[in-house]
């Protein structure tokens, strides 16, 4: 068999109260493949990914990193391991300038000092290689457009060379050049071998840049598809619960890919 | 000298849309309009997307003492502005306790407590039981930081608004003071004690208080010139060198007017200068150390902080020991203002102008915006209608008024410049 998946998710259960949002979930991410992690709303797809993250880490189940099981109870320990995350609500902090926001947590410092010369020099890099429109790195946060905030929240997940990126609805406030703009970097991540989980309900961009399709419903897997032979409908019918009779347990299936 | 470092600090983040020296050296009288214009295209920026910063407090502040000195022309005499620097720093030094609580977005209701705590611990110790005042003064302040730590980590660890525990804090604080002092009601401070000296002793030498702005001016200098260099090395924008020689001359001009003014009362008072090396000092830690860097994001966004795996328990517990910390040192200049402690000390309005002086000053209450010097600033404008009352003869119930309309007004500009950043967003 192949090499073990870059990360594994195997029968992860989390809970908010009596509420069980997701429930014995699998999921594999490979370096170098992009999944898209589809569902409907409500589905757990974003809950998911901040048990990855570990902003609300699962209650059960097991997660390995190259085949072999990890912890990962906080955020820290996510970004050891080399996950970054573009949150559904981007998890900025309006007060702080753009600069502030890209390398909050982890400043580059010079005698102690914030190097704030340094920290912008990269980011405007950054920030050039991403986007036409490079917005005003000394502008806080808040009075950029959603746009933008996008763009940094991007450009935030990329700073630590992560080897996962979850991209949680990346494209939804952006417009059309910004979405393929985006879109082209996630094919380029790819390219350099990166695993990304991306969040997205167009179908048209799943179908266009991902490899593999997970489909969430009700907090339960429902179905695993190789975007490039799996017809549209299916993939929609699994979204929509037409088709819910899929056994819960895909593991076999999974493994099978 | 305070505004102008004020604006040194504020300017560095917002580096102006770079009139870059690249260009061929225009005439004069273009260069000068060509700074003018970046000033006016970056204050036009500020304004729409609300920020304020101590624009609207600088304007306060000139208001009242062009009103004052109409008034009563001794409003603006040497004597009167060197006492109105020295009662400043009392309070002044709490309220920037209060901007870093103010920061995090939320605040320290026991910062007046906490005060009289400290300075009845210093008196009983000293006075009534023959500590020396060096250990006696260490202790004092030590109390303020174990008290701010343990509402600090409460108020984390709880989640319980830090309002409601300071409450608790208040209280309790100001009961711990009224049991040290016991029966013995108000204790007489050594008149020429180490504390007593805090707000007595005054460096009478006039090279004194020329140095001081001498230094403060080159150091503000060296440091823009210095980061210009280096922006222009790696090629980014930076602030052309008129820009930054205008900032310094208009720092320098304030400096040494207040030095010579200072100079023809008594000299530079220890307490101001104590006070300035303080807020300057903690102006550093707030924007330029990793450390302040999350007391801002903490303000920004809770969640967003947490998620930058950074420890926000931590940075609340350290937010709440350094706004008891600074109480603590705050009410030893006030004892050591009357020299004596009273079971009063700490209470009446002491907790809401230091409040009151961190909004004025800029400090938004929304969280995650303002400076310390915003408390010095905001303190300066209490402080002299506080004074130009005393002067005029005016009733206390004038200045409260007074006191109460200018802090209603630093709320709405504080309200309004978070709508339009948030408007500025959405468009
Ligand atoms: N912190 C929370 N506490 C309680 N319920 C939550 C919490 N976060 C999400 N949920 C619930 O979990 C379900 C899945 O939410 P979410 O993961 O955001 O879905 P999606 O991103 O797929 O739209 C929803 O029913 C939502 O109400
Ligand atoms: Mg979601």
């Amino acid at each position: 068999m192949a090499s073990p998946p870059l990360l594994a998710l195997r029968g992860v259960c989390k809970r908010f109260g009596v509420v069980e949002v997701l429930t014995d979930i699998e999921l594999e991410l490979r370096a170098g493949q992009v999944v898209a992690l589809l569902g409907d709303n409500g589905a757990g797809k974003s809950t998911l990914v901040k048990v990855i993250s570990g902003v609300t880490p699962a209650d059960k189940g097991v997660i390995e990193w190259e085949g072999s099981p990890v912890q990962i109870r906080r955020p820290h320990d996510a970004r050891d391991l080399g996950i970054a995350t573009v949150y559904q609500d981007l998890a900025l902090c309006g007060n702080l300038d753009v600069v502030g926001n890209l390398f909050l947590g982890r400043e580059i410092r010079r005698f102690g000092f914030l190097d704030e010369v340094e920290m912008e020099r990269r980011t405007s890099q950054l920030l050039e290689r991403l986007t036409r429109g490079v917005p005003d790195l000394r502008a806080p946060v808040v009075s950029l457009s959603s746009g933008q905030r996008q763009t940094v929240a991007i450009a935030r997940s990329l700073l630590g060379d992560p080897r996962i990126l979850l991209l949680d609805e990346p494209t939804a406030a952006l417009g059309f050049e910004q979405t393929s703009e985006v879109l082209d970097l996630v094919d380029q991540l790819r390219d350099r071998g990166l695993a990304v989980l991306l969040i997205s309900h167009n179908m048209g961009d799943v179908k266009a840049l991902a490899d593999r399709a997970a489909v969430l419903r009700l907090g339960r897997n429902n179905g695993f598809f190789d975007v490039n032979t799996a017809p549209q409908e299916q993939i929609i019918a699994s979204i929509t619960g037409a088709t819910e009779n899929v056994p819960r347990r895909m593991a076999h299936q999974e493994a099978g890919w | 000298m305070v505004n102008g470092m004020h604006s040194e600090a504020d300017g560095t983040r917002a580096a102006p849309p770079a009139p870059t020296t690249k260009t061929r050296r225009p005439p004069r009288a273009a260069a000068l309009a060509q700074v003018i214009e970046g000033g006016v295209v970056v204050l036009r920026r500020k304004l729409s997307a609300g920020e304020l910063g101590s624009l609207p407090v600088v304007l306060v502040l000139a208001a009242v003492w062009i009103t004052f000195q109409s008034l009563n022309d001794s409003f603006l005499s040497p004597r009167n502005l060197s006492n109105l620097s020295v009662d400043i720093v009392g309070t002044g030094l709490i309220a920037v306790g209060i901007v870093f609580v103010l920061l995090i977005g939320e605040l320290d209701l026991s910062v007046g407590s906490i005060s009289g705590l400290a300075a009845a611990l210093f008196a009983v110790l000293n006075v009534n039981h023959g500590v020396p005042e060096w250990l006696a003064l260490v202790l004092a302040v030590l109390s303020g930081t174990v008290a701010g730590t343990v509402q600090g980590y409460s108020v984390a660890k709880t989640r319980v608004p830090a309002f409601v525990v300071t409450l608790a804090g208040l209280l309790t604080f100001n009961g711990l003071m009224l049991y040290i002092l016991g029966t013995s009601g108000t204790v007489n401070l050594d008149e020429n004690g180490l504390v007593a000296k805090l707000t007595s002793h005054y460096f009478t030498n006039d090279a004194a208080a020329y140095s001081v702005a001498a230094v403060a001016t080159g150091l503000v200098f060296l440091v823009s010139h210095h980061g210009r260099r280096r922006r222009m090395a790696v090629g980014m924008p930076h602030r052309s060198f008129r820009v930054i020689v205008v900032r310094t001359a208009v720092l320098a001009a304030v400096a040494f007017t207040a030095a010579y003014l200072l100079n023809r009362f008594q000299g530079l008072p220890l307490a101001l200068l104590i006070l300035l090396v303080v807020v300057a000092g903690l102006d550093i830690v707030l924007r330029r150390t990793h450390y302040g860097r999350q007391v801002y994001a903490l303000g920004g966004s809770i969640e967003a902080t947490r998620r930058a795996s950074l420890n926000v328990t931590g940075v609340q517990t350290a937010v709440l020991a350094v706004s008891g910390t600074m109480a603590a040192i705050g009410g030893l200049f006030l004892a050591s203002r009357i020299t004596s402690v009273s079971q009063g000390a700490g209470s009446g309005l002491l907790l809401l102008n230091a409040i009151a002086a961190a909004v004025i000053g800029g400090t938004s209450l929304f969280g995650g915006r303002g400076t310390t010097w915003s408390a010095v600033l905001g303190m300066l404008v209490i402080q002299s209608i506080a004074s130009g009352m005393v002067i005029t003869d005016t009733p206390t119930a004038v200045q409260f008024m007074i006191t109460g309309g200018v802090l209603f007004a630093a709320v709405v500009i504080d309200a309004l410049a978070r709508r339009s950043q948030e408007a500025h967003g959405r468009a």
